[in-house]
Parts: C-alpha cells; structure tokens; sequence
C-alpha cells in the first residue's frame, strides 16, 4: 500500500481549555485538550491539530503548557495553529512537543515567515495555513479574521507562493463552507492540490462521511480535518477509516 | 541501566523522551555531556529538520562525536537513531549541500523526488516492511515525516512512496528508524520496548 490517507479531528482551543471539541462521554473533563486528545489517541485518529483561539498575547502561554501535556501521554502527530508569528513562536511549540506548526495570519502579511521557519527547523513542520472565500467562478481570495476581512489576495496563488517558500503540507479551509456541513470546496481544494507536490489537507464544511471521502477523491488531498461530525459524536475515527477504506482510500488498519 | 537520549537541539527531543519513559526506560537522561554518553549502556539519538543542521549541532558538543564512536562501535551499546538521527549514521547526506554523516552505515541521505500521486514530504503512515529478520524491527504501521531518505547498505526495513523508500537500516548493535516510533503510538513504542531490552 502507500502512505495512507489521514483523518485529523480538529480542536479550538482558548485559553488552555476547548470551545469546539468532541462530546466523548467517559471524559473526566471535557474541557481539557489533554483529555480529549487522549481520546482521539485512543480512537486512532492519523494526527491531530489543535488551532489556539486565544484572543489575547498574554495567555499565549497555556497553549505551550497544553501541547507539553498532550506530548505526555499521546504519542501521535500533534500539530498547533493559531498566533503563530515567526521562528520563536514555532520553536517554542515544537520543543514543547508539536510536531509542525501552522502558519496562517502572518503568512499573509509577511509570507517569508514559511521560509524562516522551513530553514531553521524544517520544511516538514511547516503547515501552511490558507483561509479562502469565493469571489468568482474559479478564483478564491485570501480571507482573515475568521472569514470576516478580504485580504485581496487570490488564494491559490498564495497557497503556491507559500509552497514554494518551504510550507512542507497546505491547509486549506473554505470559510464559506466552514460551518455549514454541505461539505468541503471541492474545486479550491483540488485546484491547489493539482498545482503543489506537497500534501493539502481539507478543511471546512463536513457534515458527513461521504464528505471526507470526497475530500481525498475529488479534492485530491491527503488529508482530511473535520471538528463537528466528530464533536457532536455522529461518526468516529473509525467510521470516518471504514468510509475511506470502503471508497478504495488507502487508511490504517 | 541507563538510557542516553543525546540533547544537540533536535526539536523531537521531548517527544522521544516522553516515548521512551511510556516504553519503560529506566535511569533515562536527557544529555548532552560527552561523559555520560561514554558511560551509557543504551543510546538514543533523536533528530528533526534539516541534515546539516543536525549534524553540526552534534558536532558543536566538544567531545560527543568521539564519545558515541567510542561507546557504540569501541564497546558495542546499543544504538538506536531516529529520523534525521538515524539519517546522520550515513556517510553523507545532501540536504542543503552535501554533508559529513557520523560514517556508520555506508550509504548517502538524497532528497525524495515528488511525482505525480507522489507527494513530498512523505507525510502520514505507512508500512514497514521489513528487509530481513531483526529483533526490532516488525512489519506494521508507523508514522513518517521527511523529504529525504537514506540510500544505501544495511538495510533493515523498507516503505514504499513511489518505489521503496528505506525505513530501517542497521548492522550489530545499530539501529536506525526513518519513521518516528515516538509518533507511531502503539507500534512506536513496542519497538522502543524492544529497544530497551535489545542484547545484539
């Protein structure tokens, strides 16, 4: 077989505690991050990411100290995103246990942070994160402040600048679809993934399996990152692995 | 026992210390003191990003470059490498330029060449598929993160990511792993179990 295709639930996490996360029932304390990425650890899931929402500089701290708990007890591929601003920011979350780092704000602004970032610690922890909205048939452009503010920017031409800076995967999410369970933007994630030789990941507007599935046949990425269905229990790690495997999707076994 | 995980600054170096602890390594040590190394009975060698980074954080510890030749191929403790740690046992690798390996394993460290369905990194699970009957190496799933990869003798295990890509090389009481058992949850730290009672 070859490398198989990835589930990543995806958790929100502010100020050290989860506001989208998963309804596991045994938890002690659903509100920790550690606690639920043991469940997700223990379910199977390929990798998983935690995006800190954090609003405000000062608490950035407790991200640090939730992923050096998390290193703790689960050993699967963990990546962080949010607030990540340059080569400090990513040092201090990979020593602290990540392994790779998601970029997003500051790329837009500053998008030699990739490269800074690729060169000192490598291109493989660099996740290249691109939030984009449709504006036209075919051409998306690069949105911030969760959706709310256009950038101007056309998206895949971002994802490729990025790309090329060094970003060793892309994450890209449909903030029209975010949230809305019709399912991921199938034509922006595919565009993207026709045109770089590094993984993309999808993100943004699963409500179902069939969702996923589409993700890696239709969008051609190599991943796929979901929150909802997995937060409000409709489907598991492994019926998310059951769905793809039964599409012809390489999955762990 | 004691366990030497070698501190040069690679960023997974708490990651393979947390695995190593959930294996259940005794008198564990984070170092970077030549001297405890030479007196190691186990050795691990942990590494991620770039080649010659590595390397030259290894070689920026006075002393440690001799000390691990001394302790691993002088006296024979065991010796497991990960990533770019098991990447530096070649002779060279050609990330960034060419650079000087520890010279272990005749072989070179060359970039994964991306095609068509073929993504580079070679990111996320895949097989290892072992290349011969060894004590820690098992055929299973494992969790791989890297753009190059070794090419060359002693090989232990293999992927494949359009054509085989090496997994394990190893000889006597070396071993290296491309994928990270650290990340690889129950694979990983079987093998590290394995590691830690390994008498090669």
């Amino acid at each position: 077989m070859s490398v198989r295709a990835r589930v990543i639930p995806c958790l929100d996490v502010a100020n050290g505690r989860v506001v989208k996360g998963v309804n596991f029932v045994d938890l002690i304390d659903a509100g920790d991050p550690v606690e639920q990425a043991r469940a997700y650890d223990a379910a199977g899931a390929d990798e998983l990411c935690f995006l800190d929402i954090t609003a405000s500089h000062e608490a950035r701290g407790t991200i640090l100290d939730v992923v050096r708990r998390t290193a703790e007890v689960c050993f699967m591929p963990l990546t962080v995103g949010g607030g990540v601003r340059g080569v400090d920011d990513a040092r201090a979350l990979l020593l602290a246990g990540a392994d790779k780092v998601a970029v997003n704000s500051a790329a837009v602004s500053r998008p030699e942070v990739v490269s800074e970032i690729a060169e000192r610690m490598g291109s493989q922890c660099v996740v290249a994160s691109v939030d984009a909205r449709r504006v036209a048939e075919g051409r998306w452009e690069v949105f911030t402040h969760g959706g709310r503010r256009e950038t101007g920017i056309d998206a895949v031409e971002h994802a490729l600048r990025l790309a090329a800076l060094g970003a060793g995967e892309l994450l890209v999410t449909s903030m029209d679809r975010d949230g809305t369970r019709d399912g991921y933007d199938l034509d922006l994630i595919r565009t993207i993934a026709d045109r770089v030789t590094v993984p993309v990941v999808a993100s943004g507007g699963v409500g179902k399996l069939d969702d996923l599935v589409a993700g890696i046949r239709d969008g051609h990425a190599s991943a796929v990152l979901a929150a909802s269905i997995f937060h409000f229990g409709e489907a598991s790690i492994a019926d998310a692995h059951a769905a793809l495997a039964a599409a012809g999707i390489p999955v762990r076994s | 026992m004691s366990v030497a995980l070698i501190d040069y600054g690679a960023g997974n170096l708490h990651s393979v210390h947390n695995a190593l602890k959930a294996a259940g390594a005794e008198g564990l040590a984070i170092t970077a003191d030549p001297d405890a190394v030479a007196k190691a009975d186990r050795i691990v060698l942990p590494g991620v990003g770039a080649f010659a980074a590595c390397a030259s954080g290894l070689r920026a510890i006075d002393g440690m470059v001799e000390a691990l030749g001394q302790r691993v191929l002088g006296d024979g403790a065991p010796f497991l490498g990960v990533c770019v740690g098991m990447q530096l046992m070649a002779d060279a690798g050609e990330e960034l330029g060419t650079h000087a390996g520890l010279g272990w394993i005749a072989g070179t460290v060359r970039q994964l060449p991306p095609s068509p369905g073929v993504r580079v990194p070679h990111m996320g699970w895949n097989d290892v598929i072992p290349a011969v009957d060894h004590p820690l190496i098992e055929a299973g799933e494992a969790y791989f993160l890297h753009s190059f990869a070794f090419e060359g003798d002693a090989l232990l295990a293999t992927t494949e990511h359009g054509g085989p890509v090496t997994a394990a090389i190893g000889r006597d009481n070396l071993a290296g792993v491309q994928f990270h058992p650290e990340k690889s949850q129950r694979y990983g730290i079987a093998l590290l179990e394995r590691f830690l009672t390994w008498r090669p």
